[in-house]
């Protein structure tokens, strides 16, 4: 059915259907409380984008969006279902932590940003590659132990930043603080070398950094001999194993691929902006990057549109828990939640009734004698 | 063939009358987007006759009969059951309206019992118990009335191919259908079920039931039914009475122009062996010897016939010599590469050795649905320099190279860009075929080269497979259809269980004895030359 549908409304009008919808339904919950849903849009559009903190923190949640969604998206292909992001990004920050806290009083920046990116990418891929090893030559399946492994990811953190890592006499479970030649550029430092000036917010270099994946993320899946072989194993693998190609390869292969993308939001988060490892930085980016794929169709492009979205609910969102006092903070996390729900898990919904009345006004003659 | 008779005599209604139609189709058209599917097909069908559907794949058979079974609904005609109109919006209203159907792909569960199966659906409350009592007496009146002995409580997945077609019919019965579809039946049985389904055939009709048969085997028409409707791109293009009708007008309105019969030509090319194979077993997953101990050689310039009923490891030597799954004992030499157990080779080195495969299910592992037709026509072969810079795939090279074995191969519609789901069964094949044998391969395995393909490309794989051989190519072709494993065939094997039960020379080959191999019954074989 899906093939019928013209490719503009498959990818543009019916997520953008969906998200009216979640609105909608978004909009009751609000005039239910007694607020005005059409203001509180309005506060959260304008939160998002209408002025320039709104514009840095939105852009700055939507760098951790773009990371784990394109990590869910390259699984995905394969025929893989990551739902392990979070604690690939976790131990991603963790890999990034140490080897900062260990160089960072001895190298320069033009050497520890590369490191810091390296060791982001492979303690991300490590955490994954073990899921994929046990699916791939065990035969345990990757959506169960990809979970398991985020719950083992969170309390390997929170045992090392307590009893290892934490800075010597103090409360919190933190590590001291990277010498200044360990972070990454904010945006608006950037801007200021520039001569333009820019409030100062999160957002730093690593949103160029996403991009960059994006790109080469599109160039591996479907312009590389590797990227063949990995849809082939998606779409059918009995057809791979047909065309001599080793699934098990595959499989690890990929979720290294993906892990390591989960991995880039430490990079944002620990080396761009706490420069610190902590406890919890990883606050839910993780999940959210499967309705970000999902909402994306899996594609860089569609990747980078919804990241934008969840960034704008994010900032916006708390744009409007802050200005209307009855609009709590879990009204918001209720309000991302629909757009969840419905740009995700509910994705498909409305395509039969929009095939139906696309048909419908296409051939007239057709609809009238199905009445 | 002893089959064509038997089923004729069950006939009640006196030929020549017109007995009252049980269904009459009118002006059904419809459409899947642009393509027209159905294109006013109006068809009467007798009651207690058997009634023949044929055609080429995609001449709207399938299609018509699932409107009339409810999977789609017309874009306009009428549907009569017994002179009435009615409106059948879905498989429900199909069976009240007494309408069954036997599929090609058993609808069952293989973990219920027969009696659970066909009760299924159909319970008469929410406690079972008084349903089970009920369909088990109900059953055995039907298997008595109808000749339909099968165990009620044998389970499902124990039962031989022959016996789930009478469990899917039983089960259409117990519906109280009084107009049975079925849809290519004969497929999956050797030629002694296919008697037997006959049979039961004669017998449906004795009691007044409709049998509507679809089918493209124009043997089987010929054999059993009383009159026949030939479709051809979506439109009715004769109906004729069985008795005065003949193959040969059958083919031609079929395919629309005249078809020449395969003739085997026999050469005397014959090289040194390709592919050996010495003692081979496999075992699958679940630990069952599904090739036992099996021993052979394919020469270059020789056509080695598999024949034998699906199922008895006949896929599965495919797929090991293809490299696919490694053999469990045993060995295989394949030009000068031995492969063992202990020595196995992918799919990968195989095609380096030069040894092509057009594999039995082309859906499941010669194509990839969503590829496009050029990314299907490099499967297998996507490492190759020709197709690759650098770590990118050369997308224009791909594209070219698919064009050019589209134009040579005559698929259709040849845009190396449509996505390879959208070509017909026919075409497909074509594809396949040509990216196999375009490089001259040494050793060819085909499975089921014709499965699903109308006449037309039959003709045409056919022929390419015989230049092939006739070029030095050792090719083993393994078909469930007799016809095709003996026209082409230098040499036919026999498997069963796993075993190659009996070799013939491809011209000493007839159907009688090859199914009675093929069922490995050797007693039948005697009695039927005794007859």
């Amino acid at each position: 059915m899906n093939g019928e549908l013209p490719r503009w409304i498959d990818i543009g009008l019916i997520p953008i259907l969906n998200l009216c919808m979640a609105l909608l339904v978004s909009g009751l919950i609000i005039l239910a409380i007694g607020e005005d849903p059409l203001q509180a849009v309005a506060i959260m559009v304008r939160g998002a984008f209408g002025y320039e903190e709104g514009i840095g923190y939105t852009l700055y949640y939507a760098t951790n969006f773009i990371f784990t969604g394109l990590a869910v998206a390259v699984a995905f292909h394969a025929g893989l279902f990551n739902i392990g992001g979070e604690g690939q990004a976790y131990i991603g920050g963790l890999g990034v932590g140490l080897i900062l806290l260990a160089f960072d009083s001895v190298l320069p920046f033009a050497i520890l940003a590369p490191l810091g990116i390296i060791a982001a990418a492979a303690f991300g891929a490590a955490w994954a590659a073990i899921p994929a090893y046990l699916q791939a030559y065990r035969g345990s399946h990757i959506v169960i132990t990809t979970i398991m492994f985020n719950f083992i990811a969170a309390a390997l953190m929170v045992y090392l930043l307590v009893n290892v890592l934490i800075k010597p006499g103090q409360m919190s479970p933190e590590s001291r603080v990277f010498l200044p030649n360990a972070h990454l550029p904010f945006m608006h430092e950037m801007l200021a070398g520039l001569g333009i000036q820019f409030t100062s917010t999160p957002l730093n270099i690593s949103l160029i950094w996403a991009l960059v994946c994006c790109v080469g993320v599109w160039a591996y899946i479907w312009r590389t001999r590797w990227g063949y072989e990995l849809r082939t194993v998606g779409f059918n693998e009995s057809a791979a194993v047909y065309a001599g190609i080793r699934p098990r390869r595959i499989v690890v292969a990929t979720m290294c691929i993906s892990g390591a993308l989960a991995g880039f939001v430490g990079l944002n988060e620990i080396m761009g902006v706490h420069h610190r490892l902590l406890i919890n930085f990883t606050a839910g980016y993780g999940f959210t990057g499967i309705a970000v794929s999902l909402m994306g169709r899996n594609h860089p492009f569609g990747i980078v549109l919804a990241s934008l979205l969840f960034g704008a609910l994010y900032q916006g969102g708390a744009e409007l828990a802050f200005e209307v006092p009855t609009i709590t903070r879990e009204l918001v996390v209720t309000i991302q939640g629909l757009v969840i729900l419905f740009s995700g898990a509910l994705a498909y919904m409305s395509t039969p009734w929009v095939t139906r009345i696309y048909r419908a006004l296409n051939r007239p003659a057709v609809a009238s004698s199905e009445v | 063939m002893a089959m064509q008779h038997g089923a004729r005599n069950g006939a009640v209604t006196p030929e020549g009358t017109h007995p009252p139609a049980a269904v009459e189709l009118r002006g059904i058209d419809k459409s899947f987007g642009t393509v027209r599917a159905n294109h006013d097909v109006s068809m009467r069908i007798g009651a207690g006759t058997i009634h023949g559907i044929v055609g080429e794949n995609g001449a709207g058979k399938s299609t018509l009969m699932s409107i009339l079974y409810g999977f789609y609904q017309a874009d306009a005609g009428e549907i009569r059951v017994a002179g009435k109109p009615v409106m059948i919006k879905s498989s429900h209203d199909a069976i009240a309206a007494g309408i069954g159907m036997v599929h090609q792909h058993f609808m069952l569960v293989d973990t219920f019992t027969v009696l659970e199966n066909v009760m299924m659906g159909a319970e008469s409350g929410a406690l079972l118990h008084s349903s089970i009592q009920k369909a088990r007496s109900e059953l055995s009146r039907l298997a008595q009335e109808y000749s339909l002995a099968v165990d009620p409580d044998a389970v499902v997945g124990d039962l031989p191919v022959g016996d789930l077609q009478r469990v899917e019919i039983l089960k259409a019965l117990y519906r109280n259908a009084r107009i049975l579809i079925l849809d290519e039946p004969t497929g999956v049985l050797t030629p002694q079920e296919t008697t037997q389904l006959f049979r039961i055939l004669a017998a449906l009709k004795a009691q007044g039931v409709t049998v509507i048969l679809i089918t493209h085997k124009l043997g089987e028409v010929m054999a059993v039914t009383d009159t026949v409707s030939v479709m051809r791109h979506g439109e009715l293009v004769a109906d004729r009475t069985t008795r005065e009708t003949s193959k040969e007008e059958l083919a031609e309105l079929m395919v629309g122009r005249k078809v020449r019969p395969s003739v085997a030509q026999r050469h005397d090319t014959i090289g040194a062996a390709a592919l050996a194979v010495e003692h081979l077993t496999v075992r699958d997953h679940l630990g069952v010897d599904r090739v036992k101990d099996v021993s052979f050689d394919i020469k270059a310039g020789e056509i080695v016939g598999i024949a034998g009923v699906s199922g008895n490891g006949q896929s599965e030597l495919l797929e090991v010599l293809a490299g696919i799954r490694p053999p469990t004992a045993g060995r295989m030499v394949i030009v000068d590469r031995d492969v063992t157990a202990s020595a196995p080779c992918d799919a990968a080195e195989m095609r380096n050795l030069r040894l092509a495969h057009v594999p039995e299910d082309r859906q499941r592992l010669g194509l990839v649905a969503a590829f496009t037709a050029a990314e299907s026509g490099i499967l297998g072969y996507q490492r190759e320099a020709a197709y690759n810079r650098g770590p990118y795939l050369d997308y224009d090279a791909v594209a070219a190279h698919c064009g050019d074995l589209m134009e040579r191969f005559d698929v259709r519609p040849p845009h190396p860009e449509i996505g390879s789901r959208k070509l017909s069964g026919g075409n497909q094949q074509k594809l396949i075929l040509a990216r196999e044998i375009d490089r001259d391969p040494r050793v060819l395995l085909v499975g089921q080269p014709t499965r699903g393909v109308d006449i037309g490309a039959i003709e045409f794989i056919h022929a390419q497979l015989k230049r092939l051989r006739d070029r030095g190519c050792a090719i083993l072709l393994v078909s469930v259809e007799l016809d095709e494993v003996m026209a082409l065939s230098d040499r036919i094997l026999v498997m069963f269980e796993g075993r190659i039960v009996g070799e013939v020379a491809g011209e000493d080959a007839n159907a009688r004895d090859l199914g009675c191999m093929m069922a490995n019954v050797h007693e039948g074989a005697t009695e039927s030359r005794a007859s």
